[in-house]
């Protein structure tokens, strides 16, 4: 099982992001827990500097904009 | 534009082939404008000469010329923005004393790329790295205020001593706020749990971008901006056709002319409340100037509208206390005024 964050406030983007990570974790396969992250405080605490991010296993792999789908799956197989 | 070339050179060449292509028929067409939106407006049963046919004519020609200038200018600044992470911006500033400090985060604010609901994480991201209050500010402040889009419209539309008359100002209220929200030592206005917040350990190696990633950015950012904001334009033209046609000169010179003191806290009192993208302003801008408006005037309603909306206020509300908001909003109020001012009694 992955542990999977997304870091956003809840802009479309964010909502674009996670609605990725689904889909590529469905497709390859793989078993996922995905978190919303929407506290500042939290986000701060990754140190992302702009949204969205997001965190695998507690590493951060992405910050800011919309990754590419060969990265996503990329990430989610390491 | 996300299939790759088996190899990247090859990749690489096709990129620049396409952008010189582009770039040639880009030209050709842009020379093209005045004559085909005369003749288009010509084959309308409108009196030429009319208020109707002068407003017609001026969105038939802005409509095309400002949506391919967008497009152009979105790609260039795609490009360039490829250069300046966040992170990488957040490394060159830390640690810099204010003063240089300010100057320099001004300056990135320009190109480093980020969404307005970035700005928190942006903002806490660089106070716990030890970038100094006021330095922080200086960057959130030039980042709205000067934006590239809006700079590279003016120089097109308007004319270049107005995009750097505009760029020098907007700079330097960027730079002095900054320095003087630092000077206040407001350290303790802001939120108390950004204040324990330590930095997290560095988050994400930049990577190499090649040539080919970094246009694959600026084709990026053309699809999403130029997207999102082309009914903005459009809605812009429409209000600067409208201007074109139907205002009478004198009325313009009367209400925002430079001999009404008034207008320019009437512009950014107008301005504040409204949000609106920076392209869809530049048209209206264009037609005001045209017909006999300040230029002060018009330049303080331009930033009050990208420099000081609401949205992204109540945004930082998240980590700023309401004091520290204020004394945000008022200066960089009273820069704006002073600019419209200074270019008022420059200019007229």
């Amino acid at each position: 099982m992955k542990d999977v964050k997304v870091l956003g406030s809840g802009c479309k983007r964010c909502q674009t992001v996670e609605a990725m990570v689904r889909a590529a974790a469905d497709d390859l396969g793989i078993p996922v827990a995905l978190e919303k992250v929407t506290d500042y405080a939290e986000m701060a605490k990754f140190g992302i500097l702009s949204t969205p991010g997001i965190v695998i296993d507690n590493k951060v792999v992405h910050a800011g904009g919309i990754p590419k789908e060969e990265d996503l799956r990329r990430w989610l197989q390491a | 534009m996300s299939n790759r070339a088996p190899n990247p050179h090859g990749a690489a060449r096709a990129w620049f082939g396409g952008i010189a292509i582009a770039m040639a028929i880009w030209f050709a067409l842009y020379r093209q404008l005045q004559p085909v939106s005369r003749w288009l407006v010509a084959q309308l049963p409108i009196r030429p000469g009319s208020h109707l046919a002068t407003s017609v004519e001026f969105f038939f020609y802005d409509t095309p010329k400002v949506l391919m200038l967008l497009t152009l200018v979105v790609f260039v600044m795609g490009v360039v923005r490829s250069f300046f992470s966040p992170e990488r911006t957040r490394a060159l500033l830390a640690g810099r004393r204010e003063g240089v400090g300010n100057i320099a985060a001004s300056m990135l604010g320009i190109v480093t790329p980020f969404c307005s609901c970035s700005a928190v994480p942006l903002f806490v991201g660089f106070v716990s790295a030890g970038v100094p209050l006021g330095v922080t500010f200086s960057f959130l402040i030039s980042a709205p205020m000067v934006n590239e889009v809006a700079l590279g419209l003016l120089f097109a539309l308007v004319g270049w001593k107005v995009a750097l008359t505009y760029l020098a100002f907007g700079l330097s209220i960027a730079i002095l706020s900054g320095w003087i929200i630092g000077r206040l030592r407001l350290e303790g206005w802001l939120e108390p749990w950004v204040r324990e917040v330590r930095a997290g350990e560095d988050p994400l190696d930049d990577g190499h971008r090649d040539w080919v990633e970094r246009f694959e950015a600026g084709w990026e950012a053309v699809k999403e901006i130029v997207g999102k904001v082309w009914y903005w334009i459009i809605a812009g033209i429409a209000a600067g056709a409208f201007i074109h046609g139907y205002v009478p000169a004198g009325l313009l010179a009367r209400i925002m002319g430079a001999g009404a003191w008034w207008s320019v806290p009437a512009a950014v009192m107008v301005g504040v409340p409204m949000y609106s993208n920076a392209a869809g302003i530049i048209p209206v801008v264009e037609a005001l100037l045209g017909k006999g408006a300040a230029l002060g005037t018009v330049l303080a309603f331009m930033m009050s509208v990208t420099a000081l909306s609401m949205p992204e206020m109540i945004i930082l509300r998240k980590v700023l206390s309401l004091r520290l908001i204020a004394v945000f909003a008022g200066v960089v109020a009273l820069g704006i005024l002073a600019v419209g001012y200074l270019f008022n009694a420059l200019f007229s």
